[in-house]
Formats: structure tokens, C-alpha cells, sequence
């Protein structure tokens, strides 16, 4: 899923100072997930800005709503006879929902309330880490199921760097050697074989050096 | 001969090559770089150029090559992955290979958190097999990456860096395999203190064969004084300096700590001449040059082999 954290509430409270009227929108997707802009997330954030406002006395009206989605026009239309109620919209969700939303109501400001950081998992409770670069071109086939180009600082594809030390990366003691971890598996898997084959030079036109991305898929398209 | 550098000249007429290091400045002071060359030239068969070392800028690799070669010492060009993508590296490759370098080191380079710009966008596009492959295809082929043709290819003796101390070590020896596959002709390591590790990795490379396809120059760096040498068994990535160098170091009189790390550097090189599978030494006197003449002496390697 796509991990997100939530922004200070200083610089949120920058952001929407001038508006009067605030919509509070969550998402109840991948930001519900990882505890940053979910219902739960909008509840307190909006009650942290009304009390702020109220101590400084100024009267707004901030108002909460989250959506199933805000990266899909079917829930987006949900809001579509309540947005001329608001000077702007706080939302919660990633980049994707933030943009989308802006996209579908052209005139209304849309400011984001979280920082969205990488695709990744629940590794504990209050824990996300990163598992996923989006390349398009997925190679985790060949490197047993750990992927080099997410999990490695200097995304080494033949490795480990001289850097691995302990099972551990060279940038941080906390953060395992992505191809430690490859190695081990490959060992487990009776697959060391697969180490010997020099990786190839990666085509990195499928990740975001080629451009914005699109997937198009006919059959399934109405 | 691949490129007919000084270097592959030494090693391929079997002699025991010894190599030294030079790191750009930190600004032009050019006649603080022809100073520090001065004290190399004729002591060593070449010198490693670094490119950015521990992620800190300083005058480009290629240019500093450039002076290196001005005042008669041949470079090792080295190149690092973090900085540049593929379009930049084969050009530099071209550029420098225009301008008389022939030999060249392919590395993955430090990662830039630990540098003076840890904001900066780490490119690797390669990582250093991979710029190893590339410079081969360069080389043999006649081919850029793209595929197109190179109209006079860059002839380069292709370097690469091991380190046999990094983890996990059982597939240290398996890494510089790949190195050999990818096409280096000569390999230099890391800063060697633990010798029974360094005895086992080389065993394995005769044994996989590796040291009849490839040339390993033992990195050597004499410790200047305790604090260093706690330093590099502390805070250094992937560097293994045992507990016993230090109480050596300690063991004598003060202002005997850096003779003290020169006998060691000394011994070890005494060493590695006779080690089989080792073909040479790279001294890494760093911020030490000018001790590099006093050290090529002690360590009789001098003079080098007229080739």
C-alpha cells in the first residue's frame, strides 16, 4: 500500500489560516491503513485546527468527511453538491487522492495533509517500511523475492556492496543489507546458483525516468 | 595488450606491480595536487585518482587525471556510480581516454548521506559491475549501451574494486567472481589489516581460478596513529582492523606510532610479494604522500620496472 505521514500541524495550520470555511477530507484506503488520513486521523486533526482557530479567536467552519476512495471519480462525486460549501479542502489522502480531487473540483484549493512517502507494509504496529519502487519491470524473480532496487540505498543490483556489514546496511545499523537478506533466501530457496548471473543493466525507462506513466488495458476498458 | 597502460605493461611482464593514491583537492589549489603527485612519481606505476571520495566534492577525477599525467605519473581514473548516469559516464570514459587515460576503476562509491551534500540525489543508474560491463562493451565491442558504434573506441584497462573483509565473507570471493565475469582486468582492495582473512580470500580466488583471469593488487594503508587506526575499525563501512594492530600501535613509544605503522605496512607488502594470487600492492598513503617514497623504500619495491 502507499505509506503516508502525517505533516506537522504548524505547517497545515500555514496552509489554511486564509479560508474560512474547511472541508476535512479523508481517505479510507491506504492512508486509513497506516494511521495518517483516515477517519480517525480527520476526526482529530479537524478538532486540533478548530481549537487552535477558537484560542486565537477566529471562527471558521471546519467541517470532516472521508471518502472509500479519492483516487476514483465514482466516490469523488460524493462531495460534488457540498463543495461550493467551503473555501478550501484539507485533504488527507496521498498525492494521488490530493491531485485527483484537485483535478475534479478545478476552483476549490485543495491543500495536502500528509506527506506521501513510498509503497511499503505493516512491518509492526506504528512501522512502515518500504518495499517497492515502482520501476516497472519487476526483477524480484531472480533475487529471491527481496527487491535490490527498494530495499538497497544504493539500489546495487549485483551485490552486496562493500558496505554490508553484520547483516546490516552501511547508512544505518538498523537497516538490513537488502542483499544479506537475498543471499540468505537464495540459500534457503537452494537457489545460490542464481547469485553467479551477473544482473543486467536495468531499462529504467519503465520507472519514472521514462516520464508520467500510464497503464492502458483494452480489455478491460468500457 | 587491452589498452597498453603502464600498469597492464608491469603486470603482464610479471612484475610485482606497486600502485599508489592521489584524491583531488577540495578546490583548484593545482599546485597543492602537483605537490602531492611529485612525491608518486617514480615510486609507484600509477595512481588511483579518487572521484568524489566519501561523497565529498573536489576537483573531478578526469581532471585531476589530467595534471597527473602532465607531470609524468600515469592515473587511475577512478569512477563512481552516485554521480552520474550512463550518458555521462560514456562520455567522460571517451573524454578521458582522448586525453591519454588508460586505465580506469569502476566503483560503486560511497553513499552520499555520509558526504558534505547528503541532499543530493544518488544517481546509480549502474552499479560497478555493470559500469565494469559497460566499459568492456565500450572497449571490445566498439558499442555504446545504446547499441551505436563507437567511432574509435576508448581502449582501457579496467579496474575494479573488492572488498574481502564486507559481509557476508563466504560470498566475498563469489562477488569478485562476477567482477572477472564482467569483464576487470585487474582488481585493488580495500585497506587489508586482518591478514588470515586476507589469506583465506585469496586461497579461494586460486582455488575458483579467479587469480589466472585476473590481477589483485592487496590494498595496503599504514596507519599514521592510534586515533586512525580506531577510527577505521570503528566508524569505517566494511573495514576490519583487528584488535591486535591497535595494541601494536600502543606498544610503542609515541613518537613511534607512525614508524610503527609503516613496519606493518611494510610486512604485509613483504608479504604479498610472496603471496600466490597477489600481483601487486596499492598503498593508499592517505594525506600521507609525501611519507610514499620513504615507505617505497622500506618496503623495497624500488625502483620500479622500466616497461
Amino acid at each position: 500500500m502507499i505509506i503516508a505521514d502525517k505533516k506537522p500541524i504548524e505547517e497545515i495550520i500555514q496552509e489554511v489560516k486564509d479560508y474560512d470555511r474547511l472541508l476535512v477530507l479523508g481517505c479510507n484506503e491506504c492512508v486509513t491503513v497506516c494511521e495518517a488520513g483516515g477517519k480517525k486521523e480527520v476526526e482529530v486533526l479537524a478538532s486540533a485546527l478548530r481549537m487552535h482557530f477558537i484560542k486565537e479567536g477566529k471562527e471558521k467552519k471546519i467541517d470532516e468527511r472521508t471518502l472509500e476512495r479519492q483516487c476514483d471519480h465514482e466516490y469523488l462525486e460524493e462531495i460534488r453538491d457540498v463543495i461550493d460549501q467551503y473555501d478550501a479542502v484539507l485533504s488527507l489522502a496521498c498525492g494521488v487522492g490530493v491531485q485527483f480531487t484537485a483535478e475534479k473540483y478545478h476552483s476549490t484549493p485543495l491543500i495536502p495533509g500528509v506527506n506521501t512517502c513510498f509503497l511499503g507494509a505493516n512491518e509492526q504496529r506504528g512501522m512502515w517500511t518500504e518495499r517497492c519502487q515502482a520501476c516497472g519491470a519487476c526483477i524480484l524473480a531472480r533475487t529471491g523475492g527481496i527487491c535490490p532496487i527498494s530495499r538497497c540505498a544504493k539500489r546495487v543490483m549485483n551485490g552486496p556492496c562493500g558496505g554490508s556489514s553484520a547483516g546490516k546496511c552501511e547508512i544505518n545499523k538498523d537497516l538490513d543489507c537488502a542483499w544479506q537478506l537475498i543471499i540468505d533466501r537464495l540459500r534457503d530457496l537452494g537457489r545460490l546458483d542464481d547469485y553467479e548471473i551477473v544482473a543486467p543493466i536495468k531499462d529504467w525507462s519503465t520507472e519514472r525516468s521514462g516520464g508520467p506513466r500510464t497503464v492502458v488495458r483494452e480489455d478491460v476498458q468500457v | 595488450m587491452k589498452s597498453g597502460s603502464r600498469l597492464e605493461r608491469v603486470l603482464k611482464a610479471g612484475h610485482f606491480a606497486f600502485t599508489g593514491e592521489v584524491g583531488p583537492p577540495r578546490g583548484a589549489n593545482v599546485e597543492h595536487l602537483r605537490e602531492k603527485i611529485s612525491h608518486l612519481k617514480g615510486m609507484v606505476d600509477m595512481a588511483n585518482i579518487t572521484d568524489n571520495q566519501t561523497a565529498m566534492v573536489r576537483m573531478s577525477s578526469w581532471a585531476a587525471s589530467l595534471i597527473c599525467l602532465q607531470e609524468g605519473l600515469e592515473p587511475n581514473y577512478q569512477m563512481v556510480c552516485r554521480d552520474r548516469n550512463r550518458l555521462a559516464m560514456q562520455a567522460d570514459i571517451l573524454g578521458a581516454y582522448t586525453h591519454g587515460i588508460r586505465n580506469m576503476l569502476c566503483l560503486s562509491g560511497d553513499h552520499q548521506m555520509f558526504g558534505d551534500h547528503p541532499q543530493s540525489k544518488g544517481v546509480f543508474d549502474l552499479d560497478s559491475m555493470q559500469l565494469i560491463m559497460m566499459v568492456k562493451k565500450m572497449r571490445d565491442e566498439g558499442k555504446f549501451l545504446g547499441g551505436a558504434d563507437i567511432d574509435v573506441k576508448p581502449e582501457l584497462f579496467i579496474g575494479a574494486a573488492a572488498n574481502p573483509f564486507a559481509e557476508p565473507f563466504e560470498w566475498r570471493v563469489h562477488r569478485l567472481a562476477k567482477k572477472v565475469a564482467a569483464g576487470a582486468d585487474f582488481v585493488q582492495t580495500q585497506c587489508i589489516y586482518n591478514m588470515p582473512k586476507m589469506r583465506e580470500w585469496v586461497r579461494q580466488a586460486n582455488e575458483m581460478g579467479l587469480t589466472e583471469k585476473v590481477y589483485i593488487l592487496a590494498g595496503v594503508t599504514p596507519m599514521k596513529s592510534i586515533g586512525m587506526a580506531k577510527y577505521m575499525q570503528n566508524k569505517v563501512p566494511g573495514m576490519d582492523v583487528p584488535d591486535d594492530i591497535i595494541k601494536r600501535l600502543q606498544g610503542v613509544d609515541k613518537k613511534k606510532v607512525a614508524d610503527e605503522g609503516i613496519k606493518i605496512a611494510c610486512e604485509q607488502i613483504e608479504e604479498f610479494k610472496e603471496m600466490k594470487g597477489v600481483a601487486g600492492v596499492h598503498l593508499m598513503a592517505i594525506e600521507w604522500e609525501h611519507k610514499v617514497p620513504e615507505i617505497a623504500e622500506r618496503a623495497k619495491v624500488l625502483p620500479r620496472p622500466e616497461v
